[in-house]
């Protein structure tokens, strides 16, 4: 069996160099940033999604939208966790189009979160699980497999990675961002720390206020990620104990037949 | 049914026997499952299980994705956050049924790969060997066009420059590409005829599966040996072999959950680590992707397939020998299909009379350097064109069609093969049976 070793090994090595699929400009800068939700036992931190929804309600809303997130999510469980009064009080705040009424509304629980209000500002639903880094090294994405895909760090970097140079080109101004693949970047600089004071008294400087906004997109994206982990971790310890009794039984079985213990 | 010699089902109480005399199906179940099977079969060999095990999967965890799926292009990406979002237990359904495709395509290169250094493939297993090839190229159909069905922005692109290949071809090519989409570009029609056939396909392959394993139970499993079983009598037959329950189905079981430990810790704890984070955006005709690439799967074909460009010698030759007829981009893709079409051709390629690799010194090297080569083909395919990758993918899958067209068929000429064990049970004893014989 150990013969065929390296060639299962080449086999691995095969598969995570097929997972470098994305090439982002390396140039660059996106740090790891170490959110609770990372790894096998990560878990989101309530407070900060709360931190990170009113981030992304006072801010990024003004034009970005969750077109895809429906409001009653807001209190599930593994996410903000808002209690039921809260939720329906949230979702006052927002305004749908009713197509049976024909008319604007206020929204309820069930409805979905508004879409972008400017047309070139995409929607936020997926953008944690759409942008990615760490694709090294050599474009074999193995710093994916220590670091996670990324998508949260990315958002974290676009938000703080800022010069304040701006240039105009076609009437439109553009923003210098070293994390964006460009360069420069169309949308404003949203955030400049100590934007807005946190119910539970969190710092409010910049990057805790990207992380936030970044950890809640993430659960945007990806609301059943708690969930998943647990149904990953159940099954791993159960296929775990199964592959050892399987092990010992097969061992048994053998027996015999490779040391002739009966028959000798 | 012409086979190694073994006992058939009988059937003894009165009900058996009323069965038995109008259908068969418990004596076909029976020697199905009790199958004489080479006893020196080594772990490579746990392939088949796995493979079989992914098509059921696929195929459960997908007909119940179809229940919630709406395949509209306005529809379809929603459809999919739906699932994701509000249907029971849909999001572990989908991770489980998108990264049960890498499980099935990392298989089935290990399974080819198993049969390619034990020399599987020679004779009297040819058919075996061929319908594998048309399995594999249906799960790469099937695969394609399941990618294309969340309509995200790698599914769109995806299809387009993939039935664009089609369009390579010369005369009748654009008509074909048309006729393939069901219009000019990549539409609705496209996503409803792809998941048809997405649905559709696995089923061939079900059928298929069966063929392939009638043509192997037809033809007794080979081993690491190469060595086949003695079909002088039941007596010496059972020397050789073991029937498949419960020693097979133990040990296939065994390994079944070790890798499955495996594969729920990635679908648990990183499930879009094999995706693309494109296909989280939804596809929009007007926006290119800055890089499109395919499934990790697919990339040393589409390695092969960019490897030849028009600055090649080689291109540039038959281009001109042709008239035109042939340009670069026909070319890639007569290579990308030539190189799957020279695996399926291997039975007749391979001239050595010696059929398992563990014997032949040379072969060896060379069929190392083939899985290597595999393994740069799938990196390169990966990565962003430049001229250092375009000489490697060049040498890379010039390597791939030498392997089979040159080295093969020279190695059986020029190779002196070292002595494979007389029987398959001399083998099973040199690793076992002496420790219970000392010194006798």
């Amino acid at each position: 069996m150990f013969r065929k070793l390296p060639l299962s090994a080449l086999a691995a090595l095969a598969l995570t160099a097929g997972a470098a699929t994305a090439q982002e400009h390396e140039s660059a800068e996106i740090h790891d940033v170490d959110f609770s939700f990372e790894g096998p036992f990560g878990a989101f931190d309530e407070n900060q999604l709360q931190r990170g929804l009113k981030v992304y309600t006072e801010v990024c809303a003004a034009c970005h939208g969750l077109r895809y997130v429906p409001i009653r999510t807001l209190g599930d469980d593994g996410g903000p966790g808002l209690p039921e009064d809260q939720v329906r009080a949230f979702s006052g705040r927002f305004e749908v189009f009713d197509a049976a009424l024909d008319d604007y509304r206020a929204a309820t629980p069930n409805d979905h979160f508004p879409g972008s209000a400017l047309s070139n500002a995409p929607d936020l639903s997926l953008m944690a699980k759409s942008r990615a880094a760490f694709h090294g090294p050599a474009g074999t994405g193995i710093n994916q497999l220590l670091k996670g895909i990324g998508g949260p760090e990315y958002i974290t970097a676009i938000l703080t990675s800022y010069t304040g140079e701006t240039r105009e080109q076609a009437g439109v101004t553009y923003y210098e961002n070293t994390a964006f693949s460009t360069g420069w970047i169309a949308m404003p600089p949203p955030l400049a720390g100590e934007d807005l004071e946190f119910d539970d008294g969190h710092s409010n400087e910049l990057h805790h206020e990207a992380e936030d906004v970044a950890a809640f997109l993430m659960w945007a994206a990806e609301p059943k990620l708690m969930a998943r982990k647990h149904a990953g971790l159940v099954a791993v310890i159960f296929l775990v104990l199964l592959s050892v009794l399987l092990y010992l039984t097969n061992k048994r079985i053998w027996k015999p037949v490779k040391y002739k213990t009966e028959s000798v | 049914m012409a086979g190694i010699p073994h006992d058939h089902y009988e059937p003894k109480s009165g009900p058996e026997k009323w069965v038995h005399s109008r259908l068969p199906v418990i004596g076909l179940l029976y020697d199905t499952i009790m199958i004489p099977t080479p006893k020196n079969l080594n772990w490579m060999w746990i392939w088949g299980i796995i493979l079989t095990f992914c098509l059921v999967m696929q195929i459960v965890t997908g007909i119940v994705l179809v229940m919630h799926y709406t395949p509209h292009v306005d529809m379809a990406f929603a459809s999919v956050e739906h699932i994701m979002r509000d249907v029971n237990g849909g999001f572990m359904l989908r991770y489980l049924h998108a990264n049960g495709a890498s499980l099935f395509f990392l298989a089935v290169y290990l399974h080819i790969f198993r049969g390619l250094y034990y020399g599987s493939y020679k004779a009297p297993r040819e058919i075996t060997w061929i319908i594998g090839m048309i399995i594999y190229l249906l799960m790469m159909a099937t695969g394609f066009m399941g990618y294309v069905l969340p309509w995200g922005q790698m599914s769109f692109w995806g299809a387009t420059v993939i039935t664009g290949l089609f369009g390579a071809i010369p005369w009748i090519g654009e008509s074909l590409q048309v006729w393939l989409l069901g219009g000019p570009a990549v539409d609705n029609a496209t996503l409803n005829r792809f998941f048809s056939l997405h649905y559709l396909l696995p089923f061939v392959i079900a059928g298929l599966v069966a063929v392939h394993i009638w043509a192997f139970h037809s033809t007794g499993n080979n081993n690491p040996t190469g060595v086949e079983v003695r079909r002088t009598s039941k007596e010496d037959a059972a020397k050789d072999t073991l029937p498949f329950w419960p020693y097979f189905v133990l040990k296939d079981l065994f390994a079944l959950a070790v890798i499955l430990a495996v594969f729920f810790a990635i679908v648990g704890f990183m499930p879009n680590y094999l995706g693309h984070p494109d296909n989280y955006i939804e596809a929009n005709p007007l926006a290119t992707p800055a890089h499109i690439v395919p499934e990790w799967y697919f990339l040393p074909f589409y390695a092969i397939l960019r490897a030849f460009t028009a600055d090649v010698w080689l291109v540039q030759f038959l281009h001109w020998l042709t008239g035109g007829i042939i340009d670069a981009k026909f070319f890639g893709v007569l290579a990308m299909f030539g190189a799957i079409a020279v695996m399926a051709l291997v039975p007749w390629l391979d001239t050595s009379r010696t059929r398992s690799g563990r014997y032949r010194p040379m072969f060896k090297w060379w069929f190392a350097l083939l899985a290597l080569d595999f393994v740069i083909l799938m990196w390169v395919g990966a990565q962003t064109p430049t001229n250092l990758t375009g000489w490697i993918s060049l040498i890379a899958a010039a390597y791939w069609f030498g392997y089979f067209l040159v080295i093969l068929p020279l190695l059986g000429v020029i190779e002196k093969p070292t002595t494979p064990p007389a029987t398959i049970e001399d083998d099973f004893e040199a690793h076992y049976g002496s420790k219970s014989h000392p010194a006798e």
